[in-house]
């Protein structure tokens, strides 16, 4: 029997649940690294998005998630902070669960927005400006978090309720690979990758490609302020460093690493990358050193992808091609 | 002039400089709305240039673009495409990394927000208009012997698939007036005759206006029924094949090259 994309969703969405159930037996460490890796995949997998499959070289993926994070956390500490004292039992309610999503939404928005306003004017010119664009980006966001007092400045943000659990963040991760899996296989979504393949043919034949890149841009920034806000809630504790320059190479490294426009691949780039620095503890500090001679010998060895490579092999072995590549 | 009815496009003393140079000087050109059109001239000589100014790539410095009546110069080249004028390109421009099937789709595009909330539902109609899209994908393939080539990525495929490919994909598009950068480029007689066939076959069966630019004059002279001749951007001569081949002024400017025709 063949599961369509949609029962696929509910699917996912139901398991999510319903691990959410089972992980109070977990040991607390390994659930919080279970969290880290899916908001690491909802940020690599939007970021696949822009990077990947529209090719536009986004370098700010972590300033839209600290937009997410501040916003929802800012909302939900002063809903908490006001209402958890009023009513008892809020905690558990389901109006925390109502306020969780309006606040996560809100951080989505907002970040979405902000990718509206950063996006819609560089992404009309060509190249590599909009890297820099939102490497500059990035940077103020951490600036002006740093200064803003009221929400902790450089201090941090705490004391935001735990309201992340297993199933919100793998709920998250379901949605977000169904979006941009249902986007891309698709006559519109197909768009994204003619843009990325020439600008210039894909104008030829009608398509608007201002109005693509921006999409793109718009909806990955969506989803990575969902993940700045899961991460807040899982956290409890947010700071403008969480969210600077090598937090975004993070992402583009995962990004790279599992293939640029490959969402499987994506989504085990970022589960191995999330895994690694604890697996191999000592190597943790040298983190962002094995990050740049990835990147290095990706780029010289397989720039399609280190898994998008051994999957094409791994294929190969397993049915000895007739002939041609992928469809 | 030759165009009786009233023409599809038409170009008002257009000129584009890049620079210092004038590359199309206070050009006026016209084509009717059946017509296939040849426009030829020596290398550099700014056929190119006028390709990019009628999609909007590059806008007149001066002059206008009319198509059916309406100014287009000025309008970005996607509002210009869907408006009904689809090119090739002379240095093949195919969406590499997609399927000739991908490539082709590319054209059926919907508008983007509903397309994409479409597709995001994934409801009944979004199933029953990729079917539509599909079939009717297969048949534009299909007309143009590509269809067992579907799944094959574009930038695999033969240079005369290649160029065979961009011309199905601007076709795709439904334009009423195609505009063909030097299709017959790098092809074998075997295929130019196809070519030629095919063109032909555009023509008069999606009854799209054709303009033709080529430096293979058994092409060009072979099915054009008029032909503009440009030299650094000026129109220099204009007729039927046999008037322009004879014309004084087409022959000097290719003195040095081959002889127009024959
Ligand atoms: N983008 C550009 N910037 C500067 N100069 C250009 C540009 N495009 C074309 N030119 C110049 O304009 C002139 C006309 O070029 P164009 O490409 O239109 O010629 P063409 O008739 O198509 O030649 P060919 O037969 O070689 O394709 C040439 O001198 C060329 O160098
Ligand atoms: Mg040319």
């Amino acid at each position: 029997m063949k599961i369509g994309p949609k029962s696929g969703l509910a699917l996912a969405l139901a398991a999510a649940v319903g691990g959410s159930f089972l992980t109070p037996r977990l040991d607390a460490y390994f659930l919080n690294i279970l969290i880290d890796v899916g908001v690491n995949i909802i940020l690599a997998v939007s970021l696949n998005l822009i990077n990947g499959y529209a090719g536009q070289f986004s370098l700010g993926h972590a300033g839209f998630m600290a937009v997410g994070a501040y916003t929802a956390a800012g909302l939900s500490t002063l809903v908490s902070a006001n209402l958890l004292a009023r009513f008892h039992g809020f905690e558990h309610s389901c109006w925390a669960f109502g306020c969780f999503l309006l606040a996560l939404l809100a951080g989505g928005l907002l970040a979405a927005l902000t990718g509206f306003l950063v996006g819609a004017p560089s992404l009309r010119l060509k190249g590599d400006y909009l890297a820099i664009v939102t490497l500059g980006f990035g940077e103020i966001i951490r600036v002006l978090l740093q200064n803003f007092e009221s929400l902790g400045g450089a201090r941090g943000l705490s004391g935001i309720p735990p309201w992340a659990t297993f199933g919100w963040v793998y709920g998250w991760v379901a949605i977000v690979i169904f979006t941009v899996l249902a986007l891309v296989h698709s006559t519109s979504g197909r768009g994204f990758l003619a843009v990325r393949d020439d600008e210039i043919a894909a104008q030829a034949v009608g398509i608007n490609t201002t109005q693509y890149k921006v999409s793109a841009f718009v909806i990955g920034a969506f989803f990575a302020g969902i993940a700045g806000g899961l991460y807040a809630h899982s956290k409890q504790f947010i700071s403008p460093e969480g969210f600077g320059f090598m937090k975004s190479v993070e992402i583009v490294v995962m990004v790279i690493l599992g293939g640029m426009g490959n969402t499987a691949g994506v989504i085990l780039a970022a589960v191995v990358l999330t895994l690694l620095p604890e697996v191999l503890r000592p190597v943790a500090a040298y983190r962002m050193i094995l990050y740049s001679l990835l990147l290095i010998v990706m780029m010289l060895t397989c720039p399609r992808g280190l898994f998008t490579a051994l999957g094409e092999r791994a294929k190969g072995w397993l049915a000895r091609p007739k002939n041609g590549g992928p469809p | 002039m030759i165009v009786a009815e009233s023409p599809i496009l038409a170009l008002e003393q257009c000129t584009v400089r890049f620079g210092g140079l004038t590359a199309v000087s206070e050009l006026d050109l016209q084509i009717g709305g059946h017509e296939l059109l040849g426009l030829i001239g020596p290398n550099g000589a700014g056929k190119t240039t006028v390709f990019n100014l009628i999609t909007g790539v590059y806008p007149p410095a001066a002059g206008r673009v009319r198509f059916r009546g309406h100014p287009i110069h000025g309008l970005p080249p996607h509002a210009i495409a869907a408006r009904g004028i689809a090119r090739t390109f002379q240095n093949i421009r195919l969406f590499k990394s997609l399927s000739v099937f991908d490539n082709v789709r590319a054209a059926f595009h919907p508008p983007l927000f509903q397309g994409m909330a479409s597709a995001w539902w994934r409801g009944r109609e979004f199933y029953a208009e990729d079917a539509r899209v599909s079939a009717q994908v297969r048949e534009v393939l299909g007309l143009f012997e590509l269809d067992k080539l579907a799944g094959t990525l574009a930038g695999e495929l033969s240079y005369g698939d290649q160029r065979r490919l961009e011309i199905v994909r601007a076709l795709a598009t439904r334009p009423q007036l195609l505009l063909l950068d030097e299709p017959a480029a790098g092809m074998n007689p075997a295929e130019k005759a196809r070519l030629m066939k095919w063109i032909q076959f555009i023509k008069d069966k999606h009854q799209t206006a054709v303009l033709l630019v080529d430096h293979d004059m058994q092409v060009i002279m072979g099915i054009c029924e008029r032909i503009v001749v440009l030299d650094y951007g000026v129109k220099i001569a204009e007729g039927t094949p046999a008037e322009v081949r004879r014309h004084p002024r087409v022959i000097e400017a290719y003195l040095g090259e081959d002889h127009v025709g024959d």
